[in-house]
C-alpha cells in the first residue's frame, strides 16, 4: 500500500471522524439504524438524544452542507478563477425548492432536490451568459449584484413570508427507507452527499474539461489560440458548480426547518470564499478543511466575546499573508494545483 | 512549394486611436512556403500576427484562407481549419507542467473536450503526440516539469511545441527567436528548417540570419504597408528596401 502524506492523513482522519461522529454523540445509534429500517430488527422505542450531544450532531450537519457548498464554489473560484460573490443565492435557491413545494404540501424529497437542481442550473446559466464576459473585479461585482437580485424577488413575495421567511414543518420525503425527520438519517444523507461530490469534482477537474478549465485560469488568450471557446467551457462549469450548490441548499433547507432570504444575503456568499480561502482554493479537500474550522472558530469564538468577528477577520488576514493555499499548503501540497 | 494561395489577405487596415497600424495591406501566401514579414520595429508586424489569428478584428480590408473568408472568425475556430500561432512573448500556461501543456494543444484538435470522467493526463490518445511534440523540439526530459520555472530557452521550445502539436498547416511564428542567445537561437532555426516544406510558415522575425537562412520568399513591412515582396535574393537587391529599412544592418547581417 502506498504510505499516505501528510495531506492524506488529515483527509482520512477528516472524513473518519466526519463518518463517526453520530456514533459518538448518540451511543444508541445503532437502535436507531434498527428502528429506521425496521426489517433489520425489532421494534424499538424512540431514542431520545442527550441535548448537548445533539447539539453537536446539528453543528456537525451543518457544516458538512456548507463544506458541500464550499467544495461547488471551489470548483469555479479555485480551478476556474471566477470568483464568484453571490454563490450563496444557489443555496437560497435550492433552500426555497424545499420550502415551497412543501408550503403546497408536496413533500417528495425528489421532486424538491429536482427543482433545487435544475432552477439553480438554469440560474447560473443566464446569469453566467451576462457575468462571464466580464473579468476580475467586475465579475466579483455582477455575480453579487445577481445574487442580490434573488435576495430581493424573496424578500418582496409576501406569498412565501418574504423577508420573515417560510417554515417547513416537514422534511422531504424519499419513501419509506430515508428518512429525514430523523436526524441521524440527514446527517448522514449529507455526510454521503459530500463524499460523492468529492468524488464528481475529482473526476471533473482531471478530465479533459477539468483541464481546459484550469487552461483558462492559467491563460485564456492561449487557450483560444489553441482553438477552446473558452466562454462556453467556462459557462458549462458555472452550471455545474451552480447545480451542486442547488443541491446543497436544498439540504440546508431540509435542515434548517426555516429558510429566509437572509440565507442568499452577500455576507453569506462572502462566507463561502472565506471558506474556500481558508482551506486552500484548487485543493479538492482544502474545501472542507476550510469549512469545517469555519464553524468550529465561529462556534468557539462566538461563545466567548460578542465580537468574534474582528478575532475572525484578523486571522483571516493572517492567512492570507503567511499561507498562501490555505491550510492545505501548510499540509505540504505542491504550489498552485 | 506549391504555387496556390493558402492566405490572402487584401486591403487590411487596422488603426488605434486614429494610428494607422495596417495600411492597407495586400499579400498572397502560398501553399508551403516560408514566408518571412520583416520591417523596422513599429511597422505592424505583430499587428498583422493578430489581425490574421483573430485576437484583433481589422477595420476593412479582407483575410482568405483556401478560399474561405475568415476576416471576423474568432480566434478560437480559426486553430479547427488548420491555423496555429507562436506568441512573441511566450504564452504559456505557467502552472501547468510541460507535458499538460502541450496535451491541452492536442486535446484542442481531437474534438470537443466535454467529457468530464475519464483523466487526461493518462490517455495516450493524448499523451502519445504530446511526447512526440516535446521530442521533436528536443524537450521530451523536461516533460513532467512545472512548466513556469523553466529558462527562457526552454519556454520558447515549448511554445513551439505546442504549434505542432496541433498538426498546423498554416504557422504563424511571432519572432521565434525573440530573447534567445546564440546558441538557442541556431538551434530554433535548425529546427524551424526541418519544417519547410512539410507545412506553410509565416514568419515575423528581427533576427536576419534566421530570416535569411529559413525563408523562401520575404515581405517589407514599413508603416503598415507591404512596400516589397520577393525571394531573398530581390530583398537583398532591392533598393527601395534597402533604403527603407535594411540600410547598413543588412550589408553585416547577410555578408
Amino acid at each position: 500500500m502506498k504510505s499516505l502524506t501528510l495531506r492524506g492523513w488529515v483527509t482520512l482522519i477528516g472524513l473518519v471522524v466526519l463518518a463517526l461522529l453520530p456514533v459518538f454523540i448518540n451511543r444508541q445509534l445503532p437502535l436507531t439504524i434498527l428502528q429506521q429500517w425496521p426489517w433489520l430488527g425489532g421494534h424499538f422505542d424512540f431514542v431520545t438524544f442527550l441535548t448537548g450531544q445533539e447539539f453537536y450532531l446539528v453543528l456537525a450537519t451543518r457544516l458538512v452542507i456548507l463544506a458541500i457548498a464550499a467544495v461547488s464554489l471551489n470548483l469555479i473560484l479555485g480551478y476556474g478563477r471566477m470568483i464568484s460573490f453571490g454563490h450563496a443565492a444557489y443555496l437560497g435557491i435550492g433552500a426555497y425548492a424545499v420550502g415551497i413545494p412543501a408550503y403546497y404540501e408536496i413533500y417528495n424529497g425528489f421532486i424538491h432536490i429536482g427543482i433545487a437542481v435544475v432552477v439553480s442550473a438554469a440560474f447560473a446559466f443566464l446569469t453566467g451568459l451576462v457575468c462571464l464576459r466580464t473579468r476580475g473585479v467586475n465579475f466579483i461585482m455582477i455575480t453579487m449584484a445577481f445574487s442580490m437580485m434573488v435576495f430581493f424577488a424573496f424578500v418582496s413575495i409576501e406569498e412565501y413570508g418574504g423577508d420573515d421567511g417560510l417554515v417547513i414543518e416537514v422534511r422531504s420525503e424519499f419513501g419509506q427507507w430515508v428518512n429525514l425527520e430523523n436526524d441521524t438519517v440527514l446527517y448522514y444523507v449529507c455526510f454521503v452527499s459530500l463524499l460523492g461530490i468529492l468524488y464528481l469534482i475529482r473526476r471533473i477537474v482531471h478530465s479533459r474539461f477539468g483541464m481546459v478549465i484550469q487552461g483558462a485560469r492559467g491563460n485564456e488568450g492561449r487557450m483560444q489560440s489553441l482553438g477552446f471557446d473558452t466562454f462556453r467551457y467556462r459557462l458549462v462549469c458555472y452550471v455545474i458548480a451552480g447545480a451542486l450548490c442547488g443541491y446543497a441548499g436544498a439540504l440546508l433547507g431540509n435542515f434548517t426547518s426555516f429558510i429566509s432570504p437572509e440565507m442568499m444575503d452577500w455576507t453569506r456568499s462572502g462566507e463561502l470564499i472565506f471558506m474556500v480561502v481558508l482551506g486552500g482554493t484548487s485543493s479538492l479537500f482544502g474545501p472542507v478543511l476550510g469549512a469545517s474550522l469555519f464553524i468550529l472558530l465561529e462556534e468557539i469564538l462566538s461563545g466567548f466575546w460578542l465580537y468574534w468577528q474582528l478575532i475572525f477577520g484578523i486571522f483571516l488576514i493572517l492567512v492570507v499573508l503567511f499561507a498562501k493555499g490555505g491550510i492545505d499548503s501548510w499540509l505540504g501540497r505542491r504550489p498552485e494545483r | 512549394m506549391g504555387e496556390s494561395v493558402i492566405l490572402g489577405i487584401k486591403d487590411l487596415y487596422k488603426s488605434f486611436g486614429g494610428v494607422a497600424a495596417i495600411n492597407g495591406l495586400t499579400l498572397d501566401v502560398l501553399e508551403r512556403e516560408v514566408h518571412a514579414v520583416i520591417g523596422p520595429n513599429g511597422a505592424g508586424k505583430t499587428t498583422l500576427v493578430s489581425q490574421l489569428t483573430g485576437v484583433g478584428l481589422p477595420d476593412a480590408g479582407q483575410v482568405v484562407f483556401r478560399g474561405r473568408d475568415i476576416t471576423r472568425m474568432p480566434a478560437y475556430r480559426r486553430p479547427h481549419l488548420g491555423m496555429a500561432r507562436s506568441f512573441q512573448i511566450t504564452s504559456i500556461i505557467h502552472d501547468m507542467t510541460v507535458l499538460e501543456n502541450v496535451v491541452l494543444a492536442v486535446q484542442a484538435k481531437a474534438g470537443h473536450s466535454y467529457r468530464f470522467w475519464e483523466s487526461a493526463i493518462v490517455d495516450d490518445q493524448l499523451t502519445e503526440p504530446a511526447m512526440r511534440a516535446l521530442t521533436q523540439v528536443g524537450l521530451e526530459a523536461e516533460a513532467m516539469q512545472i512548466a513556469g520555472p523553466l529558462s527562457h530557452g526552454e519556454h520558447r521550445q515549448l511554445e513551439l511545441a505546442m504549434v505542432l502539436a496541433t498538426d498546423p498547416e498554416l504557422v504563424f511564428l511571432d519572432e521565434p527567436t525573440a530573447g534567445m542567445g546564440r546558441e538557442d537561437s541556431t538551434r530554433m532555426v535548425s529546427m524551424l528548417e526541418s519544417l519547410k516544406g512539410s507545412r506553410t510558415i509565416i514568419l515575423v522575425e528581427h533576427d536576419m540570419d534566421a530570416v535569411f537562412a529559413l525563408a523562401d520568399r520575404i515581405t517589407v513591412m514599413v508603416e503598415g504597408r507591404a512596400i516589397a515582396t520577393g525571394t531573398p535574393d530581390v530583398i537583398r537587391a532591392d533598393r527601395l528596401v534597402r533604403e527603407a529599412y535594411l540600410g547598413e544592418d543588412m550589408n553585416t547581417a547577410v555578408k
